[in-house]
């Protein structure tokens, strides 16, 4: 279980704003953190893993206290036992793979940083070093490396923005893979409404540095999506997914209807009814 | 020891004389190393040291190798701070530099350009080996 309750002033486009937000998160949970850029998604998770200081609050992960503004607590980011995913990866050029796994793990284990690559489609890459990976695998790598040390939460920024939509989906499911493999506490920050669907169990929607709505994954966006039909155009096209664009926003949905064939290009009407999206 | 006018003395003085090339190389390539390495470093829980150690220093070998060639061109080249304190004491504190003028001032210019040409080969074989090394390194890491 992890109590969290803080407070800091970040800088907005509005100018100063108070990031104040108030989780309860259960052990094993994967959960969101949802909102537009600058609502403060990143600076929370940079208070968790201790990078950025909290000016106010409280946070306990299990039994451990990691801040206490009261008791003048703050324990250093290197004595939280998290695993972190940088939006950019952070890693290391100089290490290959299998060396950026034995140098996340506490004591060298070399079987389990073998099974680690496995789970992650990296063996075989052992002795590459990051400069010669594609942009899934260092995505892999990232999250292999973070898990390598058994964190007690893990924290995902944006893991998969800076990825084509196909490796998204790919990544999506490995991501959900070592979850149930692993069962460490997951934090994500997306601004992805499909990805945060297939990913979390529960979702916080984050404007303005509080918390404004949350719930479950589905029906947080059934809540909160104005209910009624429009268009949208077909941008992509990969199996059983289309990619549309819908106000500007890339949205992945699932074509139900295997009557029609949808192209690239066509213009197609979404109808939200009571037993989800119909397509038409 | 004393520092004036023996080997020890010129090496100290030199080292102090060419500290800023080294410290500006090194602090540029901290500075162009992302932050988020550093931050990963410590999520993983290892220390400042470890992070230094393991991950900083090793990705900064490019401007690790520009501070020690130029602060080996500068030093191969010293003539004012050599001459102050050490001297020209033949076999002890005479660098190539100190033994090209000495020549000049006694008219030996066959001498004079023996010596320039030896230390103009010198540097220059130095300089190819660590560029070459380098370029080596850089195309390896290239993202």
């Amino acid at each position: 279980m992890i109590k969290l309750d803080l407070q800091k002033t970040i800088r907005t486009t509005q100018g100063n704003e108070l990031l104040d937000v108030q989780l309860d998160i259960w052990e094993n949970e994967l959960i969101t953190l949802f909102g537009k850029s600058g609502a403060g998604k990143t600076t929370l998770l940079r208070m968790i893993a201790g990078l950025a200081a909290p000016e106010k609050g409280f946070l306990q992960v299990g039994d451990e206290i990691w801040f206490d503004s009261t008791k003048k607590i703050s324990l250093k980011t290197q004595k939280r036992n998290i695993g972190f995913v940088f939006q950019d990866y952070a890693l290391f050029p100089n290490m290959t793979v299998e060396g950026h796994l034995l140098f996340a793990q506490g004591e060298k284990d070399t079987e389990s940083a073998h099974t680690l690559l496995d789970i992650f489609h990296l063996t075989g890459l052992n002795d590459r070093k990051p400069a010669m990976l594609s942009g899934g695998q260092k995505q892999r790598l990232a999250v292999a490396r973070a898990l390598a040390r058994k964190p007690a939460i893990l924290l995902l920024d944006e893991p998969l923005s800076a990825l084509d939509e196909e490796t998204r989906l790919l990544l999506q499911d490995e991501i959900i893979q070592a979850h149930k493999t692993l069962g460490s506490t997951t934090i994500l920050v997306s601004h992805d409404k499909a990805e945060v669907v297939r990913l979390s169990d529960k979702v916080y929607n984050i404007e303005f540095g509080k918390i404004t709505a949350s719930g479950p994954a589905d029906d947080f966006f059934e809540n909160n999506t104005p209910r009624g039909s429009f268009t949208a155009q077909v941008m992509e096209t990969s199996g059983e997914n289309i990619v549309v664009m819908i106000n500007g926003e890339k949205v992945t949905i699932k074509n139900s209807n295997n009557n029609h064939a949808v192209k690239i290009g066509d213009n197609l009407l979404l109808r939200f009814t009571d037993r989800g999206l119909s397509i038409e | 020891m004393t520092l004036p006018f023996s080997f020890g003395g010129i090496l100290v003085a030199s080292l102090i004389f060419n500290l800023p090339f080294m410290v500006n190389s090194i602090q540029a390539g901290f500075e162009n190393l992302p932050q988020s390495l550093r931050e990963a470093s410590y999520t993983l829980g290892k220390s400042r040291w470890q992070t230094l150690r393991k991950v900083l220093l090793p990705n900064i070998k490019p401007a690790l190798l520009t501070g020690i060639c130029l602060t080996f061109a500068h030093t191969i080249g010293e003539f004012g701070v050599i001459l102050m304190i050490g001297g020209n004491i033949p076999g002890k504190t005479r660098v190539a530099s100190i033994a090209v003028y000495d020549q000049v001032e006694a008219l030996n210019f066959d001498k004079a350009n023996q010596y320039a040409l030896l230390l103009f080969l010198f540097s220059f074989i130095i300089l190819l080996v660590i560029y070459s090394v380098n370029k080596e390194y850089m195309k390896w890491r290239k993202v």
